[in-house]
């Protein structure tokens, strides 16, 4: 039987590595403009990526997934702040899925 | 320029709608970590020391299989290899001469949902913003964790379902106010959108963290590469 805390230790630590490396080392501002501009917008795509399909996947029924999908995409575009949008999406599944 | 203790206030806040949805998703990595053999303390320990979902179902699903060290450790290292791409974003989110102390706190819980948040903040991110924010979620997470594995499936699935999209929810919140100022960042989005969807379709084999992670460092290239940013206005637009 193999030692579960030991488990817990080697992602710990694979996973604190990955994170404080880049963040300890690169201390200057990159002056690059091509990978200035890549990590410009790596935040926009990777969260997007994230985003779909996986909202949809994420509830029980699919279309409930799309329609928080909707919403929140909409109240975000007016302005809703992050608490708004994400309780409207949590709204939303909910609802719909009591209907269906 | 904002005191410390108003950014941190403002991280408490926006931690909130985090620590809802990290409730309901360590919940159902709770219930994982059970079938594991994983106490609910050790599960804790566990979520409490990784911040990472799919990382940390991969150990979950490799120590139940019977997976030794190495696998464990290679795997987190595949699953978790996009939280490089965001630390390396967000060195150049924090003013050049941070201390250290500060990179190596700000980088323990670098997850989606708060690198989200941190990458959000008006111009340079103050640590103390993110502290706040992960002020309220981290016990989300891991208390999440440990009653997932103490509770085993007594919330309702119901109830796990609506909580589970509202993290979608804030990336939403994220992406779409600068999508709607600039026609490069809303084209950004649908391509990622539809790339996403395709790569689910048709690369069932890749783990999802490998997915993200190389659609992000393709269709951020070719970004790069089309559309460079203005070194001047970088500053000024800076998500």
């Amino acid at each position: 039987m193999k030692n579960i805390w030991l488990y817990i230790l080697i992602s710990a630590g694979v996973s604190y590595l990955i994170r404080v490396t880049p963040l300890a080392l690169i201390r200057r501002e990159i002056t690059n403009r091509t990978l200035r501009s890549f990590l410009y917008y790596v935040p926009y795509v990777t969260l997007a990526v994230m985003t779909f399909p996986a909202i949809v996947e994420a509830t029980q029924s699919p279309l409930a997934g799309a329609l928080a999908l909707a919403a929140g995409a909409l109240l975000a575009w007016r302005g809703g702040s992050l608490f708004a949008v994400a309780v409207v999406c949590c709204g939303v599944v909910f609802l719909v899925e009591l209907a269906v | 320029m904002e005191s410390n203790q108003t950014c941190f206030r403002r991280g408490v806040r926006d931690g909130m709608p985090i620590a809802l949805g990290y409730f309901a998703v360590a919940f159902t990595l709770g219930i994982a970590a059970r079938n594991a053999g994983f106490s609910a303390l050790q599960a804790m320990v566990e979520s409490l020391t990784n911040n990472a979902s799919a990382g940390e179902y991969a150990v979950f699903s490799l120590v139940s299989a019977g997976a030794g060290y190495w696998e464990v450790a290679v795997m987190t290292l595949v699953a978790n290899a996009r939280y490089l791409l965001m630390s390396c974003a967000l060195s150049q989110k924090l003013a050049p001469d941070t201390p250290l102390v500060h990179r190596m706190l700000v980088a323990y819980d670098v997850t989606d949902e708060i690198f989200g948040v941190s990458i959000a903040f008006p111009g340079r991110l103050n640590p103390w913003y993110t502290y706040g924010a992960v002020s309220v979620a981290l016990p989300g997470w891991g208390l999440g964790t440990f009653f997932g594995v103490a509770a085993g499936s007594a919330l309702p699935a119901r109830l796990v379902s609506a909580l589970s999209v509202g993290l979608y929810g804030m990336f939403l919140a994220i992406i779409v106010p600068p999508a709607r100022k600039s026609r490069v960042i809303l084209a950004l989005v649908l391509v990622s959108f539809a790339a996403s969807f395709l790569a689910g379709r048709w690369a069932l084999a890749a783990p999802p963290g490998v997915r993200t992670i190389a659609l992000t460092v393709v269709i951020s290239l070719a970004a790069a590469v089309l559309f460079p940013v203005d070194p001047a206005g970088t500053e000024e637009v800076a998500p």
